[in-house]
């Protein structure tokens, strides 16, 4: 599955990473694949957006679903 | 109506767009571009979107205060891309019968926005190194 990068996770992994998850994995599952390849720290205080909603660690995650992860914002 | 833009914000355009014969109020809230954070110096900065989350987000943001106060118009404009010290990075303004009504819509449009909208800022300094901006709460966590 391919995971959406943004800000500063970006520039430390890249645009995307793919990660490997069986059927029926949850939020919390991909969390522990993302661990591997991005920075720990900043990961834990992301969100993870599942089809452009937030999701939380239950959630179910399916293949063709657009995954993102989202570090804290800063618009304004 | 919401939206993201590469380009300059045109906030006068926008305000009279709200104005409404049965609205006495309307509030106008713009974020721009700060020369100094603390210490830090910043000589631009960059925003970044995940856009159609973004807009999505800014689109439940506008049902939201739609839902709860009676407005005319909720316009919410976010720029993206490069913007120097001064540049309007954000526009939003509603318009409401009464001001005390338009002044909290505006509040909670604005913190809304700040609080879930997938959008980053990159602050870059006079020795041309720069850094994204992560220091609020984890987002959507309620």
């Amino acid at each position: 599955m391919r995971v959406l990068l943004f800000a500063a996770l970006r520039d430390a992994a890249g645009p995307t990473v793919e990660v490997n998850l069986p059927a029926g994995a949850t939020v919390r599952a991909l969390r522990a694949e993302l661990a591997r390849v991005l920075p720990s720290a900043l990961l834990a205080r992301s969100a993870i957006a599942v089809n452009h909603e937030y999701a939380d660690d239950s959630c179910e995650v399916r293949a063709g679903d657009e995954v993102a992860v989202i570090p804290p914002v800063s618009g304004g | 109506m919401v939206r993201l833009t590469r380009d300059a914000i045109d906030f006068a355009a926008l305000t009279n767009e709200a104005r409404h014969p049965h609205c006495g109020a309307v509030a106008l809230f713009l974020g721009t571009v700060r020369d100094l954070t603390g210490e830090h110096v910043t000589v631009f900065l960059e925003y970044d979107a995940y856009a159609p989350m973004a807009e999505k987000k800014l689109a439940e943001i506008e049902a939201a205060v739609r839902q709860r106060w009676p407005v005319r118009e909720v316009l919410m404009v976010h720029r993206l891309g490069r913007l120097a010290v001064g540049d309007v990075s954000v526009a939003v303004v509603v318009s409401c019968p009464h001001r005390a009504e338009a002044f909290d819509a505006l509040r909670y449009a604005v913190d809304a926005l700040k609080e879930l909208v997938p959008i980053w800022k990159k602050e870059n300094g006079p020795d041309g190194t720069g850094e994204w901006v992560h220091q609020s709460a984890k987002p959507g966590a309620t």
